[in-house]
């Protein structure tokens, strides 16, 4: 016992080369035999082939042609229609109002802009408003606003961020809320009617809300002072930006879509990509499953025309949308699938081509397993 | 302290000061050099010497101090342009109309960047300073005021008079005054210096020898005149002025710092040179910083991106200008200029700067960072290598500078000393022919070979045998014990003529001290065979024959010298005669024989023959006996010629040429210069790799030229070796022009030849393919040049190289190194294929590296061991020192060091090919992901009225290249492996793109920034595209900023991990872990940064709440996102297949071979793993058996392992051959056939330790890397990784790669042969591949 013990000591040192108190036993620097610093580490070593990419391309090919197809059919499906209203045209009925262009003005242009639908809109209709050559994705522009602010901070109510300035302060007053964006916000009033065929006018209901995203409208914007208070008493203090007409707390009536939290401020609070966009504005529920939401026939739209989009060459359009699983009308993807796979199937027949022709033939997939 | 006190330049401030530092020692020189014209030294006399400001004792190679060191450190940092950009960029950042992105987008990178470089560069001078201290603070007995005391090295002045005792080293350049030894003679050891470890004599002057005494040394007022500092370390001119006399002082008096005295109990001397001036120093030439080629690369293309950059600025500031005056004036309204700005060519100025820092994470500084960490990995693993282990010295290999792995990858010239680094310096008594007999040679003898294990034992007759020497033939001892007067006189010679010195520390306990190991080992062998050298006197010397003791009288030394070759004793024996006993080169001694000697001459020559060509250095042996008369006839001129004032050397020259005249041949004897293990199929796999190997070495001619057929750089069947000896400038032009014209010669007569043959072939085979001719020139027997079409005639010297060989000595180099002829050397010398220079001092060492450097533009490597190879290590791309031996200098200056020349292979071939291939992967794909990550904001910048707005939200550029794409690629840096490394060693073909620098070049550049742009142009135009009208499921628009950032820079992320997962060859758990990881991270990051909880604590941080919820969980984004991807990825991949299936590399290849072979083995591994259970533990007696019984199947067996997938692989089997056919025709054929031979010869020979070529093979541990032959090796290895193959490996190597030499072999010339019979068919290989497979 005591002697097989000493030899297990004994051959433990001698590997491991512990040095007695003598130090005679050389520490050897043997480097670890480990797979990781020998280099050897179990490794899975790809390799293209013709075995593994040609079915890769036919593959692609086979899946993104239908789901193209899919894609396009789903999108012509889809209704669109859409009414350019800026009145640039002598003949446009809002020609008058687009001449008129000041954000000061306190009376307000209104013109109306008949059309009508060749089909029926079925299931809900969502109702866009769409501005062109607007530069909502300016990097000074896109900075000139102040999150803390429409968060609903009290300090950043009273003095608002640098980032909103020239929007910042006027008359010695904060700006609530500050910066460019919110200044620029949209202003106009779409509303639509429904002409009978015998001539009368049907108003059809428009929803305000349900047109944001949930996390803006219940984490990001909120009202100072909470939901509850008096808006007007908790904005005091404070100054409506420079083009609004009318001061933050009077948006709307409806004090869960008031002050900060109003859906419009905040579909406009969220800046665009791209200089030409297109924002929700109201959506048309669908009323019940026997009549579309929109029939075919003749509407009007009346414009309360305030937002001037002519200094700048810009565009302004109402569009009426219906949507699908995937969202509006959107014909590039469908497109773009189906040529993308046709080119991944027509890749792969000359590659398999070029391969057998040319190539190495035995590189293939034909390596015995 | 370690500032030297006496700075001359004390006027300068601090900075400069550290600057001549930096430059390196010799600077402070060149400043005085402009006034002093001499150097003086008053001995004892410090006042005096103080007036010249002459350099203190104290040398320094570190850089800073405790105070200057963040100053200056910052300062060399800032240099680097690239940090110097990354705070501009930061500065231009806090400018807030110009700030697009937040300050800590560049900050946090930087300071990361500066920090870790300022602690590696402290931690490095920390040891440099250290290693100075420790110099710096070794103690000499310094002689002040008459009193020996003690000082440190650096309080060491000129002029001081020091003591120096046995075994301790010199401290500064000395004059030696006197020593302990009779006729102030001393020893010195000058390994450190020059590499040479013979000892050497030094004499003082005969007035100041007689002084002795401290005290009298004390009164000692001499003063030297002499030449400045320089760097000659065998020259010295100066005089010594004395009591009113003039005394000439050359180098002999002079003791050089780095020398070890040796033998002499202890010396005086006077300080001449000091510190920085000591000839040690001045030879250590500069330390410089070596960079890379691909750091200078990626400078310039990091220059290049900078100017891309600027364009890209340019663009978008014009773009800005146009759009601020067509658009942005009337938008002023919603959106005024920021107050200082009020004009649209202002605004473009600011949007100018707005883009540089927008787009500048082109180059991100991470990329600097990330390479230092693939670096420093890489250097890990060198420093793991088992393989680069050596048991005997315990020393691993290691990676002393992290910064140039990947130049290991790229070398093409290599230039190796020889003492320690080819060879182990070790002399050994190995074989000898007397009267006619050859002993030694065991191997004839059939049946002997058992007792080759078993050396002779001497002890048991002769109780002062030394137990280290070995020797195998017993008929040698039987001949002694028997009585044979030659035999006797043989070793007799041995046992006098020679100038060792003994030591007897107690009875019998005889040390020797020989000026060369060449002649301890002669002698060795007489002490061995029972002629005892004992001791020496001036006059006697004292052996014991068998027994007994005798003393002879020495009455003469006729010493050896370069031109003499030969060395004599007159000595008188005992009983009276007088003889005279000479050894030395038989060309020199055979020619002074006795005519009576001319059968015995010519059998002896013979055997000098045989052991010549085994690579043996030999002597001759002779003795003649003397009369009386004669010898006082010839002793009466030899004293006459001794004490002649001019001409002496001639006249004792012509004296003893006189009496060595008659002599009688005794025998030879063959002293085996031991190789280090494994040299020679190092140097071949070397060359196989293109690498050009270049000997310098300190060492004599015979020996360079010994060593190098030895080690095969020089063969027998090369068509010559030109030998350069001149001593003037136009016999060295001549020699250079005439080896010139000879090399056109017979390259003209050469391809005459072959053109001949070549119809031959052509005729036979028409080959369709671009490559026929080639191959058929390749395939032709004893072809070993590849044949291409005759070369314009500029560069017809390059298209010779490989017949020859050059051996310039250092005289020659001298003149060949001037500036009008180094072009001519150049030529000359490039076009061999071997280059040994002999006889450099470490200057040219370092000068002829430095020649091939400027002019080559290629990577050299210098390997070597002493001191003396110092200069050439710092000098070259990357220095190499042997470790584990004595001298630790090399290792110090050097890069890499490890304790085997042999492992050089694997440093380059694995190692060096590795990290060079993960690099350039690395760069290629570092450059591709963010200029596809930046691009996409240039293409926004024409949306959104170039206003610098970034696509991404900002914390997603922070962190894309330290977090989201920074781990992926680093661990393809330093993981990825397209082979084995057992196949890079196999084919060392591999490692050609590396030299020639295909994998990352400017145009690879181009081609990853090209792809990197349209990767950008689909990420931006596709969502772009997707987007710009669609809308959420519950009619909310897509086209928001947010949705858009998160969409592209989700697809970016994906993109550059598809592209990542496709460049990875080598995908172990890490990559897994990285690449998944990252994508992981990023979604995650992405999900937190967008989360409610971040955006209340920080609501003006975090605004872009909720996008990654709302944009991902879009079926339309995913589907955008997956069209990206298909559109960035699927172009590349067609490209990659294209690539690699009309135009493969052999990297390909031979990678594809290995996974059909990984597949077979799979498919028939379990049938093949019970065959390794059988024949794995049967132990190596059974393997042995096996082996040698049935050569032909173990040559079948290999030929399925090695190469049978090639062959069944048909379309391969073309790619392949090519390959396989150039590798074996750059062969020189010798190995091969060598091996062949082997392969032929009885089985018998197999087990025996074959001579010179197959025994370092068999012994050598797994350098050829081990085809995975064997089928249990792969067993194993399969079936327990860990066990790893290197074990294994150790076993079978040698065989292994002996039968993959014969399977290359026997494949070729099959090939060949079928190639010629197939006649015109175009399917060259296939109907070979069914041959070879049915055999």
């Amino acid at each position: 016992m005591m002697a097989s013990s000493y030899n297990i000591k004994e051959e433990d040192g001698h590997h491991s080369g512990s040095s007695g108190p003598g130090g005679n036993a050389v520490r050897t620097k043997k480097p670890d035999n480990t797979a990781f610093k020998q280099q050897r580490l179990p490794a899975w070593q790809p390799i293209i082939t013709a075995g593994t990419v040609l079915p890769a391309f036919f593959i692609i090919g086979l899946i993104f042609i239908p789901i193209g197809i899919g894609l396009y059919v789903t999108s012509n499906n889809i209704k669109e229609f859409e009414i350019d209203y800026t009145g640039i045209d002598i003949s446009s009925p809002c020609f008058n109002c687009s001449q008129s262009y000041s954000w000061n003005t306190t009376t307000s242009c209104t013109c109306s802009i008949p059309f009508s639908l060749d089909q029926p809109f079925e299931s809900n209709v969502f109702m866009y408003y769409g501005l062109s050559n607007f530069y909502q994705n300016h990097r000074r522009y896109v900075k000139s606003r102040d999150d803390s602010q429409l968060n609903g901070n009290l300090d950043s109510l009273k003095a608002p961020s640098k980032e909103c300035e020239p929007y910042r302060i006027n008359e010695n007053m904060p700006i609530a809320p500050c910066g460019a964006i919110a200044n620029s916000m949209f202003n106009d009033t779409l509303d639509l009617f429904y002409i009978d065929p015998n001539g009368t006018r049907t108003p059809i209901p428009l929803m305000k809300t349900g047109i944001a995203w949930w996390t803006d409208k219940h984490v990001k914007f909120r009202n100072p002072g909470g939901s509850s208070s008096n808006l007007t008493a908790v904005f005091y203090g404070t100054t409506k930006p420079l083009s609004w007409p009318k001061p933050v707390y009077e948006l709307d009536t409806d004090p869960e879509n008031n002050g900060f939290v109003n859906e419009d401020l905040i579909v406009w609070m969220r800046t665009a990509a791209l200089p030409t966009f297109r924002k929700l504005y109201r959506i048309i529920q669908k009323k019940n499953s026997l009549t579309p939401t929109l029939p075919r026939g003749n509407y009007t739209l009346d414009i309360v025309y305030n937002y001037p989009v002519r200094s700048f060459d810009g565009r302004k359009r109402m569009i009426l949308s219906t949507i699908s699983w995937m969202g509006g009308k959107n014909p590039f993807l469908g497109i773009a699938y189906i040529s993308v796979g046709s080119v991944c199937f027509f890749l792969g027949v000359v590659l398999l081509f070029i391969h057998h022709k040319y190539g190495n033939r035995n590189n293939s997939s034909d390596i015995p397993n | 302290m370690t500032i030297p006190k006496d700075i001359p330049e004390k006027w300068f401030p601090i900075f400069p000061h550290l600057k001549w530092i930096k430059l390196g020692l010799p600077t402070s020189e060149k400043i005085r050099c402009g006034t002093e014209q001499e150097r003086r030294v008053r001995a004892n006399d410090r006042e005096y010497n103080e007036k010249f400001l002459y350099a203190n004792n104290c040398i320094m190679t570190s850089k800073y101090n405790i105070i200057t060191f963040l100053p200056v450190n910052l300062f060399e940092q800032f240099q680097e342009v690239a940090n110097t950009y990354f705070l501009f960029l930061l500065i231009l950042q806090l400018i807030p109309q110009i700030s697009s992105l937040p300050w800590f987008t560049t900050i946090v990178p930087l300071v990361l960047v500066l920090s870790i470089t300022a602690v590696k560069d402290a931690t490095d001078d920390y040891f440099r300073h250290k290693s100075d201290n420790q110099v710096n603070n070794r103690q000499s007995q310094v002689l002040i005021n008459g009193v020996l005391q003690k000082e440190k090295w650096m309080d060491v002045r000129v002029g001081d008079i020091i003591k120096l005792e046995n075994n301790q080293f010199v401290a500064a350049d000395l004059l030696l005054l006197s020593s302990s030894e009779p006729h102030g003679l001393c020893y010195i050891e000058t390994a450190e210096l020059d590499g040479e470890t013979n000892m050497k004599v030094r004499q003082s002057l005969a007035v100041t020898s007689e002084l002795g005494e401290p005290g009298n040394l004390a009164q000692f007022d001499g003063e030297v005149v002499c030449e400045l500092p320089n760097n000659k370390l065998d020259r010295f001119c100066g005089a010594l002025h004395w009591r009113e006399c003039k005394y000439t002082l050359t180098n002999n008096n002079m003791l050089l710092r780095g020398c070890v005295l040796r033998n002499t109990e202890s010396c005086y001397g006077l300080v001449i040179f000091a510190g920085p001036d000591t000839k040690l120093m001045q030879n250590s030439g500069r330390t410089k910083f070596k960079r890379t080629s691909i750091d200078h690369l990626m400078n310039t293309l990091v220059l290049w991106i900078f100017g891309f950059l600027v364009c890209m600025g340019v663009i978008l500031a014009i773009g800005n200008a146009v759009w601020e005056r067509e658009v942005g004036s009337l938008f002023q309204s919603y959106l005024p200029w920021d107050p200082p700005v009020d004009n649209f060519l202002f605004s473009a100025f600011l949007s100018f700067w707005s883009y540089v820092i927008i787009l500048n994470t082109v180059v991100p500084i991470s990329l600097y960072v990330s390479v230092e960490v693939i670096r420093l990995g890489h250097s890990y693993f060198i420093n793991w290598d088992r393989r680069m282990f050596c048991n005997r010295s315990n020393t691993a290999a290691e990676a002393r500078s992290t910064t140039l792995n990947e130049e290991l990858g790229q070398v093409e010239y290599i230039f190796s000393d020889k003492t320690g680094t080819l060879t182990q310096n070790i002399m050994t008594f190995n074989k000898c022919s007397i009267n006619g007999h050859a002993y030694g040679d065991v191997m004839d003898t059939p049946g002997a070979q058992h007792k080759r294990a078993q050396p002779l034992d001497f002890s048991a007759w002769n109780p002062l045998a030394d137990r280290d020497f070995c020797f195998y033939d017993v008929s040698l001892l039987e001949a002694v014990k028997m009585r044979e007067p030659a035999v006797h006189e043989f070793f007799r010679v041995l046992s006098l003529c020679h100038t060792v010195m003994s030591e007897e520390k107690s009875e019998g306990e005889l040390v020797y001290k020989a000026q060369s190991p060449d002649e301890g080992a002669l002698v060795t062998a007489a002490r061995n065979f029972g002629f005892v050298f004992r001791s020496r006197t001036p006059s006697t010397i004292t052996t014991q024959e068998l027994g007994k003791e005798v003393t002879y009288t020495l009455l003469a030394i006729l010493d050896f010298n370069n031109i003499r070759k030969r060395m004599s004793v007159i000595v008188r024996t005992p009983e009276g005669h007088i003889c005279l006993y000479c050894k030395g080169a038989d060309t020199v001694l055979f020619d002074r024989l006795h005519s009576c000697n001319h059968d015995l001459m010519n059998i002896t020559s013979d055997h000098l023959n045989e052991f010549a060509g085994d690579g043996l250095r030999t002597l001759a042996l002779a003795y003649r006996d003397l009369s009386e008369e004669q010898w006082e006839e010839w002793a009466e001129r030899y004293h006459g010629a001794d004490k002649a004032i001019d001409y002496r050397e001639d006249r004792l020259a012509a004296a003893y040429e006189e009496i060595e005249q008659d002599m009688m041949l005794l025998g030879a004897t063959a002293i085996e210069d031991k190789l280090q293990e494994g040299i020679a199929e190092t140097i071949t796999v070397l060359s196989l790799a293109n690498i050009k190997i270049w000997v310098l070495t300190g060492d004599k001619q015979e020996t360079a030229v010994n060593i190098g057929y030895s080690s095969k750089m020089l063969t027998d069947d090369m068509t010559e070796v030109f030998i350069m000896n001149g001593y003037t400038v136009q016999s060295v032009r001549e020699d250079l022009r005439r080896a010139r014209e000879r090399m056109l010669e017979s390259s003209r007569s050469r391809d005459g030849v072959k053109e001949a043959e070549m119809q031959d072939f052509g005729g036979a085979c028409s080959l369709g393919n671009g490559f026929g001719s080639r191959d058929a020139a390749n395939w032709i027997p004893g072809q070993k040049k590849s044949a291409q079409p005759p070369a314009p005639p500029t560069s017809l010297l390059e298209s010779v190289s490989g017949e020859f060989a050059l051996v310039i000595s250092g005289h020659s180099l001298a003149h060949a190194l001037e500036a009008d002829m180094e072009q001519e050397f150049l030529e000359t010398a490039c076009a061999c294929r071997t280059v040994i220079c002999c006889r450099v001092t470490p200057l040219q060492k370092a000068m002829v590296v430095e020649l091939i450097r400027r002019h080559k533009n290629a990577v050299t490597l210098a390997i070597g061991d002493g001191a003396n190879d110092v200069s050439m290590i710092k000098t070259a791309h990357i220095g190499v020192g042997i470790s584990g031996q004595e001298g630790i200098q090399a290792v110090l200056a050097s890069d890499y060091s490890f304790s085997q020349f042999r492992f050089l292979q694997r440093l380059l071939l694995v190692h060096g090919r590795w990290s060079y291939l993960r690099m350039c992967r690395f760069l290629c794909y570092f450059f591709y992901k963010n200029f596809a990550f930046t691009m996409v904001h240039f293409w926004f910048g024409f949306f959104c009225g170039f206003s610098a707005q970034t696509v991404y939200d900002q914390y997603f550029i922070t962190l894309y290249n330290i977090v989201y794409t920074s781990l992926p690629v680093l661990a393809m840096g330093i993981f990825d492996q397209d082979v084995s490394d057992q196949r890079s060693l196999q084919y060392p073909k591999l490692y050609e793109p590396g030299q020639l620098n295909l994998l990352f070049n400017k145009r690879e550049f181009f081609i990853c920034i090209a792809q990197g742009i349209y990767t950008s142009v689909v990420l931006f135009f596709v969502p772009y595209g997707a987007l710009w009208q669609a809308t959420q499921s519950n009619g909310v628009p897509l086209a928001d900023y947010q949705t858009f950032a998160v969409t592209t820079a989700t697809a970016l992320v994906i993109v550059v991990s598809v592209q990542i997962s496709l460049d990875t060859g080598y995908w172990t758990a890490i990559n897994h872990f990285f690449v998944w990881g990252s994508l992981g991270t990023y979604f995650t990051i992405l999900f937190t940064m967008h989360s409610s909880i971040l955006f209340n604590i920080f609501p003006k941080q975090f605004h872009f709440l909720g996008s990654a919820q709302s944009t991902l969980s879009q079926p339309l984004v995913w589907l955008t996102i997956a069209l990206a991807t298909v559109i960035c990825i699927a172009p590349v991949l067609a490209f990659r297949f294209l690539k690699l299936d009309l135009k493969p590399q052999l990297s390909d290849t031979v990678r594809y071979t290995q996974l059909v072979q990984k597949k077979q083995w799979k498919a028939g591994g379990h049938a093949r793993r019970s065959m390794g259970g059988a024949s794995g533990p049967g132990g190596s007696g059974l393997g042995h058996l096996g082996r040698g019984g049935s050569r032909r199947s173990g040559y079948a067996f290999a030929h399925q392992e090695g190469f049978g997938e090639l062959i069944t692989s048909g379309k391969n089997m073309r790619l392949s051959s090519l390959a396989l056919a150039t590798f074996a025709a750059r062969h020189s054929s010798s190995w091969i056939d060598t091996l062949r031979k082997k392969k032929h010869s009885p089985p018998a020979g197999d087990s025996s330790p074959a001579p010179s070529v197959a025994a370092p093979v068999s012994n050598s541990s797994s350098l050829i890397g081990p085809l995975e032959t064997a089928a249990e090796q792969r067993g194993q290895t399969n079936a327990d990784p860990q066990v790893g193959v290197a074990d294994v490996a150790q076993v079978e190597t040698g065989q292994c790669s002996l039968v993959v030499q014969e399977a290359l072999c026997g494949w070729r010339a099959t090939a060949g042969a079928r190639l010629s019979s197939t006649g015109a068919s175009s399917l060259g290989p296939p109907p070979i591949a069914e041959e070879t497979n049915g055999e």
